[in-house]
């Protein structure tokens, strides 16, 4: 890899590269206790709460693809309840056929990875704008087909069967579980995603797709992966929605709502960073349980809150914490170390990646406020 | 017979959307703005004109008289804050902020308003009279009216942008904006009027649908963007007849479709739009880029 050559150039010049400024496996070993506490959670929460986790977990799934479709790809989907739906319809015919709805999840999610596949075929060409309505027409277009096959429910639906003859305490406790294994892989498949090659191609495509494209770099290919993936996942957060809700009703499930839901928490909680969703989700939870009693309120305030955070905070909340903290707890950029001087404080700081900025741009080089940028700043945006 | 009857109701809804998408392609062919909320806009143009109609007592069909200009106003302001603001950011923010204008304003109208259906113009003979051709064909006064609508509304978009002064501007600003605004153009203000004058269509198409249908909160989006999105693709970007012929072929692909089973209606629609999408992306009378 040219990578290893680079950085072997790179040490002759006695600089160090690391993947961030701390030490990662502090961040691993942190996850790690996240992910065994909130395994726990069943056992020493009442069921209402891991109730509410089962829908977070649902969000942030469904944001960390929007985030990868939108901060890194640069493809504003509206339309991802598109996969929310075959998702949820992909588990209910696997059920009616006889598989217990956990084991049809995962054959769910890889249908709906082979679905985005004609999916994004008829939507590729479309830029930006375009793309967006594409594909909020192409929801529309499937919850339409899918209304028309009275066998599965027709146009109200149907209760997802084989999930009557769990004990309720232990229903609960295993839709709890596979939310939670669902969005542990989701973040951990983007993660990957971002640190491998996709992501070095998205980043150049985000910086620059005319020079990307020169580059070598396959676009369109570059794309579709990220449609494919966030196929994927939406759909598993769509069949976990359908045991959760133990049925499926092809309004709701084909909702814009959820588009509105993980677009919010991207933007609210940072655009183009992994972390950012993270928190956009907990904000957007919070905020639904504490409005919950106000009908449509939570998203009248989140809707207005998104739209002053895309104004004038664009990198959201996890931008101001990294502003003053420099963290960054999934680092898929690069951080150059200037090894002759013993003090770290010294580090050469290159914090590119897509790690750093999103799809919003303009906020000029990674310049940690010790450091010097060796990056030539983003143009980001479109 | 009855699919003759298809296609000139087909060919009359066409000018509804047209009518639609007349403001979605003057945002985007000018600003290079594609407006989220555009269908919600629509709505409340709807809301207002019920609200306008209730309170002064105005027939239905003058209420454009008072609801276009509120409209305009109300894009005017729009552009020159939120939508200025996100063009100044980027092409992603603009779509960030419109799809938010679009959540919130929906939620705020079922908020504030409720979820019922309205109507427009219950019980006035001209919107709910008609003509017979033969015995099978019934043709609605309200569609030959919105068609001569959409009509007049595009013949004086394609007057006003080619010979008046603010349409000069407008074409020029939306060709190439430095070059505009060494000539002296304040291109905000330019901005703000051509946003203006796409309201005001936007106004016009929501009286247009609360007067042919009911209308809800929800049919913002499911209805009018969507419609007007798939007229403007069919008859290919920024092109004023190109989107009139868009509309008419949605139109009669939907009427086609409810004839031959009424819960194809939309679906049918939504389906021709793909296929131009995959088979001619430019779309009916665009040229390739």
């Amino acid at each position: 890899m040219t990578l290893t050559t680079e950085n072997a150039a790179r040490s002759g010049e006695n600089i160090r590269v690391t993947r961030s400024r701390r030490n990662v496996a502090w961040t691993g070993l942190g996850a790690l206790v996240v992910v065994v506490v909130l395994a726990l959670f069943p056992y020493i929460v009442y069921s209402g709460t891991t109730t509410i986790m089962v829908q977070a977990f649902i969000v942030l799934t469904l944001a960390s693809m929007w985030n990868l479709l939108a901060g890194y790809a640069g493809l504003v989907s509206v339309g991802q309840q598109a996969f929310v739906g075959l998702g949820a319809y992909f588990v209910l015919i696997l059920a009616i056929n006889g598989t217990s709805p956990f084991a049809a999840l995962p054959v769910a999610a890889v249908a709906c990875g082979v679905a985005a596949v004609p999916l994004w075929w008829l939507v590729a060409r479309l830029r930006s704008g375009y793309f967006a309505i594409g594909t909020w027409v192409l929801a529309a277009t499937v919850m339409l087909i899918i209304e028309r096959f009275s066998s599965i429910g027709g146009g109200t639906g149907m209760p997802l069967p084989g999930l009557s003859g769990y004990d309720p305490a232990l229903l609960t406790a295993y839709t709890y579980w596979i939310a939670l294994a669902v969005t542990v892989v989701a973040l951990g498949t983007m993660y990957l995603v971002l640190r491998g090659r996709l992501g070095l191609v998205l980043t150049a495509i985000r910086d620059d797709e005319t020079a990307a494209r020169s580059s070598g770099a396959r676009v369109g290919l570059a794309r579709m992966g990220v449609f494919v993936i966030a196929g994927i996942f939406c759909g598993a957060a769509g069949a976990v929605q359908a045991i959760s809700q133990l049925g499926v009703q092809p309004d709701s499930i084909f909702s814009v709502q959820w588009t509105a839901e993980m677009a919010f928490a991207v933007i609210i909680g940072g655009i183009g960073t992994i972390e950012g969703p993270i928190l956009g989700t907990i904000v957007y939870i919070v905020l639904q349980q504490t409005l919950s009693s106000y009908n449509a309120w939570y998203l009248i305030v989140l809707g207005l809150v998104a739209i002053a955070v895309a104004l004038y905070a664009r990198r959201g909340l996890w931008g101001l914490i990294d502003d003053h903290l420099h963290v960054r707890l999934f680092p898929v950029g690069y951080w150059l170390w200037d090894a002759d001087s013993s003090g770290r404080r010294r580090g050469l700081g290159r914090r590119g990646g897509p790690g750093r900025r999103g799809g919003l741009g303009g906020q000029g080089p990674g310049l940690g406020r010790r450091g010097r940028s060796l990056g030539r700043p983003g143009r980001g945006g479109q | 017979m009855v699919w003759v009857n298809a296609i000139i109701q087909g060919i009359l809804t066409g000018g509804l959307y047209a009518l639609f998408a007349c403001g979605l392609s003057l945002m985007f062919g000018v600003m290079k703005v594609v407006n989220l909320a555009h269908g919600d806009l629509a709505i409340v143009g709807a809301y207002i004109a019920l609200g306008v109609i209730t309170i002064t007592h105005i027939p239905v069909l003058w209420s454009f008289v008072i609801v276009v200009p509120i409209m305009a106003v109300l894009g005017y302001a729009l552009q020159r804050t939120v939508i200025q603001a996100a063009l100044d950011r980027s092409v992603l923010t603009t779509l960030l902020v419109t799809f938010g204008l679009s959540v919130v304003i929906e939620n705020a109208l079922l908020q504030f308003i409720n979820a019922n259906s309205h109507a427009l113009g219950v019980g006035n003979s001209i919107i709910t009279g008609s003509f017979s051709i033969g015995s099978q064909i019934q043709i609605a006064y309200l569609l030959v009216l919105i068609f001569a609508v959409a009509v007049v509304v595009l013949l004086g978009l394609q007057y006003f942008l080619s010979a008046s002064r603010y349409g000069r501007m407008i074409r020029a600003v939306a060709d190439d904006r430095e070059a505009a605004q060494l000539s002296g153009v304040d291109y905000r203000h330019v901005f703000g009027i051509a946003a203006a004058i796409a309201f005001g269509t936007v106004a016009l198409s929501g009286i247009a649908y609360g007067m042919y249908s009911q209308f809800a909160p929800t049919t913002g989006t499911d209805t009018i963007l969507l419609f007007a999105f798939a007229a403007v693709v069919i008859g290919g970007l920024g092109s004023l007849w190109g989107t009139l012929l868009g509309g008419v072929i949605l139109g009669v692909a939907q009427q086609i479709g409810a004839q031959i089973n009424i819960s194809y209606e939309v679906l049918a629609g939504y389906i021709v739009l793909l296929a131009v999408l995959v088979l001619r992306p430019q779309g009916l009378t665009g040229r390739r880029a």
